[in-house]
């Protein structure tokens, strides 16, 4: 049953996430809330880890995710699941459907797809930056700590772009939060 | 017939080499694969590569994974595709799985957990900012930003209010709004022009 849910979570994952890694986020947060997989704060980590480690992020997660439900055979599932999709479009298009992309229907589709994939990616970041300053939403309890790195992290953001005229990466970013944790907790 | 094997090997190692090296997910990858696929071993040429990343960000699923397949199947069909694709996945299936199986007694460990606390903060922020670079890319046209818009609130609620709508539904609507769109103005031209 669980080798079911992982290879049909997956297959959304893999189906839907247009634009990137990030786009694959705001639909793993969908699977692992519906399923009860894993909570907010362990996907965070392990965000955080498949940024710090080599390889495709959504393929480190949904490694993650199969590994933490049903061992090495649920990572396994997982895994090749959510790359299926885009080894068979690939497929597809370099060998029956060279002209698909240009298609004015399809086109029209993605016109829309892509605004709306940025506008849940943005939801999403904003809500989960909320939720780590304040993380019991029914009695707002602001959590300070929280607050205070959300706000240096911005700092530093800010800052890194406006003097060395380059974006923070997100492995420091990452470095510099776990530091930021280390003295404010 | 070994000659077809020594290929095969060929991409499977130069994918798992550029799977095992490349920090920071997809979009780091196309560099690095540029760079061996193209500029060294001379599978693809560079247009090849710009046409291969122009369909990864419009079709589903892992960038590198796109890459991973195009090349392969370049180099040596539809067996190709597989040996490179399971050779950019594996080094970050061996590396995820040992984590997995070692990342709960990390973090009993109570510095870890702090830092842990803070990476928090910090990939929510992450999240926003990389919503925000795609912004700033996004196509300018008030369409784009009102769909963008209505999906943002959309999201927002659904997480406020913990509806039970995933986001996939919302991304149906787009599309099909947008497809919509396109087809009235089509018929609205199609009969000025008759």
């Amino acid at each position: 049953m669980i080798y079911l849910q992982l290879f049909l979570g997956f297959l959304k994952v893999g189906l839907f996430s247009f634009g990137g890694a990030y786009s694959a986020i705001p639909l793993i947060r969908d699977i692992v809330q519906e399923y009860g997989w894993l909570s907010d704060e362990m996907l965070t980590h392990m965000i955080a880890i498949s940024e710090s480690t080599p390889g495709p992020i959504m393929i480190n997660l949904a490694t993650y995710v199969g590994a933490s439900q049903a061992g090495i055979l649920g990572a396994a599932l997982a895994t090749v699941t959510v790359a299926l999709p885009a080894f068979l479009v690939i497929l597809l298009v370099v060998t029956l459907l060279k002209n698909a992309l240009e298609n004015k229907y399809v086109q029209a589709v993605l016109k829309g797809l892509v605004p709306c994939v940025i506008g849940i990616i943005l939801a999403t970041g904003a809500y989960m930056t909320f939720q780590s300053c304040v993380p019991m939403a029914g009695d707002l309890a602001v959590d300070v700590s929280a607050v205070i790195i959300v706000a240096a992290l911005t700092a530093a953001m800010i800052g890194c772009k406006a003097w060395r005229k380059k974006k923070l990466s997100p492995i420091m970013l990452i470095v510099l939060s776990a530091l930021l944790g280390l003295f404010v907790y | 017939m070994g000659n077809k094997l020594k290929k095969l090997g060929e991409l499977f190692l130069t994918f798992f080499k550029i799977g095992l090296f490349t920090f920071g997910g997809g979009y780091a990858m196309l560099s690095v694969i540029e760079d061996n696929c193209s500029e060294k071993k001379k599978w693809i040429t560079h247009d090849e590569m710009m046409y291969v990343t122009v369909i990864a960000e419009s079709t589903p699923g892992p960038v590198a994974i796109n890459c991973a397949t195009f090349t392969g199947h370049r180099v040596a069909g539809v067996a190709g595709a597989v040996a490179a694709t399971l050779g950019v996945i594996l080094p970050s299936f061996i590396i995820i799985y040992a984590i997995a199986t070692l990342l709960d007694n990390f973090l009993e460990i109570a510095l870890v957990a702090k830092a842990f606390k803070g990476i928090k903060a910090g990939v929510s922020l992450l999240i926003l900012s990389v919503g925000t670079n795609m912004l700033k890319k996004m196509d300018r046209g008030i369409r784009a930003r009102i769909i963008a818009a209505c999906a943002f609130c959309a999201m927002l609620l659904i997480n406020i209010f913990s509806w039970n709508i995933s986001s996939i539904v919302l991304m149906l609507l787009a599309g099909a709004v947008s497809l919509a769109i396109f087809l009235i103005g089509d018929k609205r031209k199609g009969g000025e022009a008759a």
